[in-house]
């Protein structure tokens, strides 16, 4: 990629604009040591030298999972940013090894269910070729940073969270010290200050700030987590300078590593810690953080400013907003206009916008795409959104810097694909985990309650009737679906050999994050949809003018739903 | 069990010494319970401390001096609290003895071990030095700030080593 500029000729003149963070020969150096390392591991456990219980952390941190009928191999999608290039790369190994498409995941990653395990380092070395891996993305270590899916592009950000979730990355790839962690452990970090990262929700939430002297620094947060034990964060420190953010993020973790429980795994993960040592847990980390070596783990500002250069804005051209091609369109299209209300999103650039684009058609599975759909985005993408993708937490895809006069072409090119479903943010825009279908520590089935919610709700008037509600299904008590912070959460469980499913109402993971209260007993599988079609159904009945679901919610509380859901009983 | 040190196996001149048997004159592994118990003033041979994984360096800051050697454990592989108290005896505690890695290790942990600082490893017997250094030379870049010495290579590391 990076040609050596010959004596004589100018230099070669890269686009400022990387999209992705951009690869040089180290990294690509490591990507291949790391692929010999995995492929020798797997030569080892094929020979008996390695027993299971070894192997298997190994091959989790290789991105390597197994589910109910065969492999997972989840690939990461560093902070959700892909270039175009490396989402046909995808789509091509979807084709070959794969079922001929790819699941993308609340922590912006892909996965793919249908892996085998000898083709594993070849997909690796197929991904590595557009400067990818699957490193980290399982296991007891750092996963995949997640933030923003319009970072770089929202009118509202403060700080570009790329450039620091691409510190982390780094930091955190083989980290010597945190490999070995008690459980898996969850980054994100959001540069605006409405939160579209779910930050109450993660290990370690990290909010990057500006104060009045234009210095950039981080509020910190810990033991956030789902699960079966649902856990807010709660705030260690209000300001980290930039220079002492990597030894901030080792304190929390090295107190965590020492002291996070190892006997239990429902109590391994950080969150436990942080609430059972309360104030001393702050405390600690503060401790550590004192008496770090600062001048080791200090972020040098020049690496930041070099790290930075590889997110420069695109190259924008001088715009108006609303041009006439994009006002008469949604003037005279009203099939254009519903999609654009809710698939457009202001850009801080004039004459711009991001475009949402639905993984959730009515009927379909919450996040799959098709390696023929995404082929059309990565094309859309190289015309429309200077080769750019993001993924969102809500397994959507963002093309994120979208000319608005182009925006009847994007649509038209989203409809050939079956990509333009007006739905986003709206109760068919469903989380849902894999569920019983892939997984082999789910307890109920969650894909097909997606699916038959979504069917009941075809009818796009509807749901725009309805308005702004987010359905998160989880198809067992380890909450992979986010359940306990949708607006309506859903959880599948057995009782007594029986798919059984309670549904919590009021969550959030925004800035109003909350947990979702139980509304009462579960609901059998056949009679999941009737009770939300009920639930929102009262919603109606109560809503004044203008408000969410959730404002309703918080209005009335708990008890007219659980009246209208029980009542006949 | 064999010792591993740089690269080969060498001889183990510690014994460890079970809390009902008497110290002998020789450098010896003792629990911290015996260190903190047996009348130790008189001795000369060296004397090594068996860190137990749920004890925290700074417990044993105190003892520090008079220990030549810390052994460090991995009950089971996944088990990686030795990371973090081999990194605060070095770093905290400026410990420079020998730290000896024990327990279940993997050969694929042998590499962050040392840029955590430990400086020994006990293999199991009839292990083969050469698979463990090639497995310790199977990545050779690194992206983050950690003890030991080592080239400077990726863009953080590059950077924040040669501070």
């Amino acid at each position: 990629m990076n040609a050596i500029s010959k004596p004589g000729l100018p230099a070669p003149s890269y686009p400022p604009h990387a999209r992705t963070y951009r690869y040089d020969e180290v990294d690509r150096e490591f990507l291949q040591e790391r692929i010999a390392e995995f492929t020798g591991q797997i030569e080892r456990r094929l020979r008996g030298e390695l027993t299971e219980d070894e192997f298997k952390p190994l091959r989790l941190m290789n991105g390597l999972y197994l589910q109910l009928h065969a492999y997972m191999y989840r690939i990461a999608i560093p902070y959700g940013i892909l270039n175009a290039t490396q989402l046909r790369q995808l789509a091509m190994i979807a084709r070959r090894w794969d079922r001929g498409f790819g699941h993308f995941t609340t922590r912006q990653n892909i996965q793919f269910n249908w892996t085998k395990l000898e083709d594993v380092p070849d997909i690796a070395r197929a991904l590595a070729d557009v400067d990818m891996h699957a490193i980290q993305t399982s296991g007891n270590c750092i996963r995949n940073t997640t933030t923003d899916e319009y970072a770089g592009a929202s009118p509202d950000e403060v700080v570009d969270p790329r450039i620091y979730a691409e510190i982390i990355r780094q930091w955190s790839t083989l980290h010597p010290e945190f490999t070995w962690l008690p459980r898996k452990f969850k980054i994100a970090i959001s540069g605006a200050p409405h939160d579209r990262v779910a930050l109450q929700v993660h290990d370690i939430a990290v909010q990057a700030k500006q104060n009045a002297a234009g210095e950039i620094g981080f509020e910190i947060w810990a033991g956030g987590g789902l699960g079966r034990t649902p856990i807010l964060a709660t705030r260690l420190r209000d300001w980290v300078p930039e220079e002492e953010f990597l030894a901030y993020l080792e304190a929390v973790l090295r107190v965590y590593n020492a002291l996070g429980q190892r006997e239990n795994i429902y109590k391994a993960r950080i969150k436990i810690l942080v609430r059972d040592l309360g104030e001393e847990f702050r405390q600690r980390v503060e401790q550590e953080f004192a008496r770090l070596p600062k001048q080791r783990y200090r972020l040098d500002p020049e690496i930041v400013a070099q790290i930075a250069a590889h997110f420069a804005p695109p190259p924008f051209a001088a715009l108006p907003d609303n041009p006439a091609g994009f006002a008469g369109m949604l003037a005279g299209n009203a099939e254009f206009a519903a999609w654009a209300g809710r698939s457009v999103r202001a850009h801080r650039q004039p004459g711009y916008a991001s475009v949402t684009i639905s993984l959730k058609p009515i009927g379909g599975i919450p996040g799959d795409a098709s390696a023929e759909q995404m082929e059309a985005v990565a094309a859309l993408a190289e015309r429309h959104s200077f080769g750019e993708i993001r993924v969102s937490h809500v397994q959507n895809l963002v093309l994120p810097h979208v000319r608005q006069e182009d925006l009847p072409a994007v649509w038209q090119g989203l409809r050939e694909a079956g990509l333009a479903t007006p739905n986003i943010g709206l109760i068919s825009d469903i989380i849902a985990c894999p569920g019983m279908d892939y997984c082999a520590l789910a307890t109920a089935r969650s894909i097909p309650v997606a699916q038959m919610i979504s069917e009941r709700f075809a009818d796009l008037d509807r749901q725009h009737d309805i308005g702004e509600c987010f359905i998160n299904i989880s198809g067992c008590i380890n909450a992979c679906g986010h359940h306990h912070v949708g607006h309506i959460g859903i959880l599948g469980v057995d009782k007594r050999g029986a798919e059984s499913y309670q549904i919590t109402l009021g969550g959030s993971a925004t800035n109003d994050a909350a947990l979702g209260e139980l509304v009462g007993p579960g609901f059998a599988y056949d009679q999941v949809t009737d009770a939300v079609e009920t639930i929102l159904r009262t919603h109606l009945a109560h809503r004044r003018p203008g408000e969410r679901f959730i404002d309703t919610y918080r209005r009335i509380g708990l008890a007219p739903f659980k009246e209208a859901l029980y009542a006949a009983a | 069990m064999p010792l591993l040190e740089n690269g080969r196996l060498v001889a183990d001149e510690w014994v460890r010494v079970a809390d009902d048997a008497p110290v002998p004159d020789q450098p010896a592994i003792l629990s911290l319970a015996r260190l903190r118990s047996e009348d130790l003033a008189g001795r000369n041979a060296k004397l090594g401390l068996a860190l137990d994984p749920a004890t925290q360096p700074e417990e044993i800051a105190a003892l520090l001096p008079r220990l030549s050697l810390i052994t460090v454990t991995l009950p089971k592989s996944k088990d990686g609290r030795a990371f973090t108290q081999a990194r605060a005896l070095r770093e905290h505690h400026g410990f420079t003895g020998e730290i000896r890695a024990t327990g279940h290790v993997l050969p694929d942990q042998w590499r962050m071990l040392l840029r955590c600082g430990v400086s020994t490893v006990e293999v199991p017997e009839g292990a083969d030095p050469a698979q463990w250094e090639r497995s310790r030379r199977l990545v050779d870049i690194a992206y983050q700030p950690a003890l030991g010495a080592a080239a400077p290579l990726g863009l953080l590391r590059r950077r924040l080593e040669t501070v």
